[in-house]
């Protein structure tokens, strides 16, 4: 009996390793969860976009919300504007953190695309992108109404991401906030 | 007669010198203090681009990796340690830009698999090798009822 089972053992490390290599084809290496999930929203006073205006933390919390990371040199946030723009007409809180960029460049941008933001925090040197640990735009930060980072995407955000990820994680954040 | 051969060595020099500076897209600091240059090589190539996933940020050109090497080198100016300056870089990026990710909670896996495997690997060999030898031995496992029946059939064997 014990030898006949030994005769198995091939299949058996085949078997375990098949089930690695299954759950690695549906892993992407590139989706690593922020180090910042369930910890405050970092500190932070740096100027409005197109205005002398400061923002802080406090200013731009209170609310669930969703942090945008954008620059109008990164080709996907263009990609990702429209949609962000039904998301605010729809009534979710966003605010913008345009990332080293031209505030001219951003304000042309806005005129011309549309302004979904609440306001925009205009992260000029990345101090703020590098405390989130914001490594390439766009990315958006799920923010509670304690100012907790609860979730972040890395890409574009576009309905499948928003329906199947961030919606019911938003809606789940609202309810508790509320509660 | 003497200028030419200087304007020819200058021109030899040049020729020299400048594939080394086409290479040389990533940029330089100077730091005060030579002890400091050395931890600077030492952690940019210790820290892990968090853009580009397979290469430090010492070797990358993503801006990301830019960003972090100008922090780098401001800490190091600033006279934080090694400790320090890592650990700021873990809180805002994680576990996952250290190449060598410190022995604690998920990465224990990651530190103990090699010598888990080695040992299930030797444990393997040593099993199949044991198992071996008893083909060999087997002859004493006969009865003496079978030895009998054996050296008859042998016998038997051999007048045919």
């Amino acid at each position: 009996m014990h030898a006949r089972l030994k005769l198995f053992l091939p299949l058996i490390l085949f078997g375990i390793l098949a089930l690695f290599l299954l759950r690695g084809l549906s892993l992407d290496p590139k989706e690593m969860p922020s180090a910042l999930i369930d910890k405050p929203f970092p500190e932070f006073s740096l100027p409005a976009l197109g205005g002398d205006a400061k923002l802080d933390k406090a200013s731009v919390s209170g609310r669930v919300a969703l942090f945008n990371v954008w620059a109008t040199w990164c080709v996907s946030c263009r990609v990702e504007h429209p949609y962000l723009t039904e998301l605010a007409r729809q009534g979710v809180a966003i605010y913008g953190i345009n990332y080293k960029d031209e505030d001219a460049a951003a304000l042309g941008w806005l005129q011309q695309l549309g302004d979904p933001y609440i306001a925009n925090i205009a992260d000029r040197e990345g101090t703020l992108g590098l405390d989130l640990g914001v490594y390439g735009a766009p990315e958006t930060y799920l923010v509670d109404a304690q100012g907790m980072v609860r979730y972040r995407h890395v890409g574009v955000v576009d309905e499948r991401v928003w329906t199947t990820v961030l919606l019911p994680l938003y809606t789940q954040l609202k309810g508790e906030g509320e509660g | 007669m003497n200028m030419r051969a200087l304007l020819q060595w200058l021109l030899a020099m040049g020729c020299l010198v400048l594939p080394l500076q086409a290479l040389s897209v990533i940029e330089t600091y100077e730091f005060s203090d030579p002890a400091l240059a050395s931890r600077y090589q030492e952690l940019s190539g210790e820290l892990r681009c968090p853009k580009c996933q397979n290469q430090n940020i010492a070797d990358s050109n993503a801006p990301i990796a830019q960003d972090l090497r100008k922090l780098l080198h401001q800490q190091l100016e600033q006279g934080a340690s090694d400790e320090e300056i890592l650990q700021y870089m873990v809180d805002r990026y994680g576990e996952f830009v250290r190449y060598r990710p410190r022995f604690a909670g998920a990465t224990m896996l990651l530190w103990l698999a090699p010598g888990v495997l080695l040992l299930l690997g030797l444990l393997i060999v040593f099993l199949t090798l044991r198992d071996r030898k008893q083909p060999g031995g087997s002859e004493g496992d006969l009865s003496d009822a079978d030895q009998q029946r054996l050296r008859e059939l042998m016998k038997k064997a051999d007048k045919e």
